[in-house]
């Protein structure tokens, strides 16, 4: 590797503290290595250091990284969803011999691969000859070339032989079953026979793309001792390493995985990285050169894992003031053609089905099932907003068939401290769910604002009503309309999953006085290299900028467990605290009295090195049954509100989201500009997925796999996001912090889809709302209605408008 | 194989290449400069954006040929070099100070867009900013700091003794 900076692998010992901001002659200010700002920045909160590198071009990304010598890699595909692997053809016509190929027969290990430790490896490396091809675009054989001709005729040369396989793309249909969940809480039947009224709904979602705008990407460069390293774009070094170890069947020394500046994940570089280090490492061993496996957006969208789509049925008995006495929940994930992250996802869909509101009588049933599609994954909120649109639109449908405004109903039900969830939680700390509901509503004046766009919708002046609106012009009516959603979100691991990964991590303060953070915890966008050290450095009573954070390289860090779950900041911060704790309780006390900032330095130099470290110990409280599916599975729950304004053009039925306000309770927010962009980059997918961000799926394969056919918002699109951050801190860790990345995925679809209904009458039960569905909710809407005028009978449109 | 001169970031640039190669790829493979980024090579997310002759173009449709006697400006040309390292311009300390860069990725071509409709003498208007960053798609920010950026860098501009 030709690129050099402090952040790269092999520099570490070399880096030294870095500069201290200083006032040079020409007034500018070093921020970085090398760079400097002019005047002095304004700025809230420490200056982010994952920043001046991505400003000036100079982050190296996997794509960015030159290896000498390095040769291209390239995937040979299915084409079709199901089918029987008869043959794979190389020309003879063409020169093979400057290639390498190869097939499942070459893998020197386990042809299995399982996501995460404890899950079924059921997907294979590469399909074997004779074996099924369960999705399109799976990956049959690999073929690597010098340079990207050579590369190009030989993927021409190959030809596959298959045979068709009857496939099943309908979840309803599949009769595999990866996982399944029976949650049952209180008397259901009793629960029903007091209800004032029973309202049933079904809900389905979706593929949705997780679309980082770096593509996934990895080099694999062979090793003297037999081993591989990897350079890639990813999010959990501790996955792609022991899938090395199993499929290569190396040791953990010859294994080892270095992140790249990664370029955007959301879940995307959680799992699917490992199979793309398999590969690129395969074809390297092979050709003993580095192999660099990049991919394009096409092969990106139509290979790799997308949000489960759901089928989400509700039953739910209610009195007739609004309360909640019987949830009765069917969750169905479409899990694609293996297994992978699916048990984990499904997981926190049934923890989550229920909403964050209180309920006696509950059963929650759930299943993730198999379909030939490409295999599901992990994507922002991890199953949480498939359930979390369901709930809180069935809830809107009770409040609205009962006369309830949607804030009455859901402060009547929402979670208070000391409640008690289905699997038998009692909520006992850092319960905000009325606190971020309160402050949404009032950030809006909820009810005043509904009272506008409901009058309007009443007396058919809807249309009208918004002198703003980028839809609006004297031919093309569009209606406004304003909607809130609720949820929660479980801090951390389902269950025992934090047990079974046992993080570890690492404080050291070396040689020469530097401290460094050791943790395999990635930046991919949200501020880890910023925010840990900031975590340290308050806990060791130094400016953070004194603190150091090592890259994540497994030669150098130790597995401190997955970058995913919103974990990072409140278990891997919560460690981090113990850590620095004890390192600054033992410096400490050979220091004579004195604080930790002022003896650190030279108690290194006159004591050498030393290191602290903390490994995860499982919270009190009750401890979970995965099998029975009780007891506590999150030592914490983060909660979420959010506001929408829509405006819904009544002519094409295109949905504009106006303005969003998104309150997030993160227990206590580490960085004000780190956390509000998260809120708002998170509340921007929210949107997408309820407007306009739509996989078409025919016979298996993904039809809109483009950038110019599968659309995520633009800056025009975007509405804006007003983020706003209440702190309800989390006892069980010492710096309090909850998880807050996933939470604003969670509530912004149902706020639109909510918003959408206020607009116009009518109920999308089936994201995302787009201009067809919408039309088409309206086209039913006005056929109900003998006046033609959808949602309130009573009124024809108005005829003549200025 | 077609000789090609330019300027780039100010340097000139001699260099032999098919003349259908991508702008993007004699950037980034031939000179070097992987500050320009792909995200689709199909001309949609906007990340592999340059400024050629002060217009903002997708440097993954653009063929090597069409550059040949022009002035190209990269996110590398954005910090003033000086002998002590590099100095950020107003708009790369302004997404620095608002939190406008993420991951990254979009940011190249955020910024460069950014710049051509501050030099064109953009205002801290809202609309108008959200249209300059129309073609560069990003998926962290929602925007938000992006535009404010944007918008702090342009009342900076405009202050006499600011820039
Ligand atoms: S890479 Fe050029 S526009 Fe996407
Ligand atoms: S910062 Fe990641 S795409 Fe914009």
């Amino acid at each position: 590797m030709t690129s050099r900076t402090p952040d790269r692998p092999g520099a570490l010992s070399t880096v030294a503290t870095p500069p201290r901001p200083a006032v040079r002659p020409a007034e500018a200010v070093i921020i970085a290595p090398g760079i400097a700002v002019r005047g002095h920045l304004i700025t809230r909160g420490p200056i982010r250091r994952e920043g001046p590198a991505k400003l000036t071009g100079d982050a190296q990304y996997a794509d960015d990284l030159v290896f000498p010598g390095a040769w291209y890699g390239a995937t040979i595909r299915s084409n079709l969803a199901r089918a029987r692997f008869l043959a794979l053809e190389l020309d003879p016509g063409f020169d093979w011999s400057n290639v390498v190929v190869i097939t499942a027969a070459d893998i020197p290990g386990e042809p299995l691969m399982g996501a995460v430790k404890g899950l079924t490896p059921d997907q294979p490396v590469l399909v074997p000859l004779g074996g099924e091809i369960q999705h399109h675009s799976e990956p049959l054989a690999l073929i690597a070339a010098p340079d990207r001709r050579t590369l190009r005729a030989a993927r021409r040369g190959v030809t596959v032989r298959t045979e068709p396989l009857p496939p099943v793309f309908d979840p309803l249909d599949s009769d595999k079953v990866f996982v399944s969940h029976d949650v049952v809480a209180g008397d259901l039947a009793a629960g029903f026979a007091a209800a004032d009224m029973v309202l049933e709904g079904e809900y389905r979602m979706g593929h949705q793309e997780q679309l980082y705008i770096e593509n996934q990407a990895m080099i694999a460069v062979p090793t003297e001792d037999g081993g591989v390293t990897v350079h890639g774009s990813l999010q959990c070094p501790y996955y792609v390493h022991p899938a090395l170890m199993r499929a290569l069947a190396i040791d953990a020394r010859q294994a080892r995985v270095v992140q790249a500046e990664t370029g955007g994940g959301f879940g995307g570089k959680e799992e699917y990285p490992s199979l793309l280090a398999v590969h690129a490492s395969l074809l390297a061993l092979k050709c003993r050169k580095p192999v660099r496996m990049i991919y394009e957006r096409h092969e990106d969208i139509a290979a790799t894992t997308k949000r489960h789509p759901a089928v989400v049925r509700h039953r739910t008995g209610v009195l007739r003031d609004g309360t909640l006495v019987a949830q009765e929940i069917e969750v169905i994930l479409d899990g694609g053609a293996y297994c992978t992250l699916s048990p984990v996802v499904l997981g926190r869909s049934t923890t989550h089905a229920g909403g964050p509101y209180r309920c006696p009588n509950v059963r929650i049933t759930s299943r993730a099932v198999r379909t030939n599609t490409p295999p599901n994954g992990a994507f922002r909120g991890f199953g949480a907003p498939q359930v979390i649109f369901p709930v809180e639109t069935h809830l809107n449908r009770i409040a609205e068939a009962l006369g309830i405004s949607p804030l009455e109903i859901r402060r009547r039900n929402v979670y208070r401290l000391g409640d008690v969830t289905p699997t038998g939680q009692v909520l006992s700390s850092s319960v905000a769910g009325l606190e971020v509901l309160e402050r949404a509503a009032e950030a809006v004046d909820f009810d005043a604002a509904r009272a506008v766009t409901q009058q309007a919708r009443l007396t058919g002046q809807g249309w009208d009503s918004v002198a703003t609106s980028p839809l609006r012009s004297p031919d093309r009516p569009s209606a406004s309309g304003i909607g809130i959603a609720l949820a929660w979100h479980g801090c951390g691991f389902t269950g025992s999953g934090e047990l079974r990964y046992n993080s570890i991590v690492t404080i050291e303060l070396d040689a020469t006085g530097q401290v460094r953070v050791l943790a395999a915890n990635t930046e991919m966008g949200q501020g880890t290299r910023t925010i840990l050290p900031m975590i340290a450095a308050q806990a060791l009573g130094i400016p953070s900028d004194e603190v150091e954070y090592a890259p994540q390289d497994t030669a150098l860090v130790p597995n401190s467990g997955p970058t995913v779950a919103s974990r990072t900041a409140t278990i891997v911060g919560g460690l981090l605290v113990n850590a620095a704790r004890q390192l600054r309780a033992e410096v400490e006390a050979r220091s004579g009295g004195r604080s930790f900032a002022k003896a650190y330095r030279e108690d290194a130099a006159r004591h050498g090195p030393s290191r602290a470290s903390a490994q995860y110990q499982p919270f009190p409280g009750q401890p979970f049954d995965e099998r029975a599916f009780t007891g506590d599975p999150y030592p914490a729950w983060g909660w979420a509100a959010c506001v929408a304004r829509v405006d819904v053009d009544l002519d094409t039925g295109e949905v504009a989201v106006r303005d969003v306000v998104a309150v997030d309770d993160a227990g206590v927010v580490v960085h004000p500009i780190l956390a509000e962009g998260q809120v708002e980059g998170g509340t921007l997918q929210a949107i997408g997925y309820a407007t306009i961000e739509e996989m078409k799926v025919q016979d298996g394969r993904y039809l809109n796999d483009r950038l110019a056919t599968y659309l995520i918002p633009t800056a025009v699109d975007a509405p804006r996001i007003t983020a706003i951050m209440v702190e309800s801190p989390f006892d069980g860790v010492p710096h309090g912090a909850k998880g807050l990345g996933e939470m604003p995925m969670d509530v912004g679809a149902p706020a639109v889809i909510a918003a959408i209904h206020d607009a116009t009458g009518i109920w999308i039960d089936r994201l995302p709302a787009t201009p067809e569905r919408v039309l088409a909710g309206l086209t039913a809407s006005a056929g109900a209605n003998e006046s033609g005028r959808p949602g309130s009978g009573g009124h024809d449109r108005p005829g003549g408008r200025p | 194989m077609t000789a090609i001169r330019f300027l780039v970031n100010g340097a000139p640039v001699e260099l032999e290449a098919p003349g259908m190669r991508r702008l993007l790829d004699v950037l980034r493979e031939d000179l070097g400069l992987t500050g320009t980024k792909e995200g689709c090579g199909e001309g949609e997310c906007g990340a592999c954006s340059v400024i050629l002759d002060g217009e903002v173009v997708v440097s993954c449709l653009v063929p090597a040929c069409q550059v040949d006697g022009r002035i190209i400006r990269t996110v590398e040309g954005l910090a003033a070099r000086t002998p002590d390292g590099r100095i950020l311009d107003d708009l790369q300390a302004a997404f620095l100070a608002t939190g406008g860069a993420q991951c990254g990725m979009c940011t190249p071509g955020m910024l460069l867009s950014a710049r051509v409709y501050l030099d064109a003498g953009g205002g801290p208007d809202e609309d108008a900013i959200r249209e300059a960053i129309a073609g560069n798609l990003c998926r962290c920010t929602g925007y938000t700091k992006i535009i404010e950026a944007i918008a702090l860098a342009a009342e900076t501009g405009r202050r006499p003794a600011g820039a």
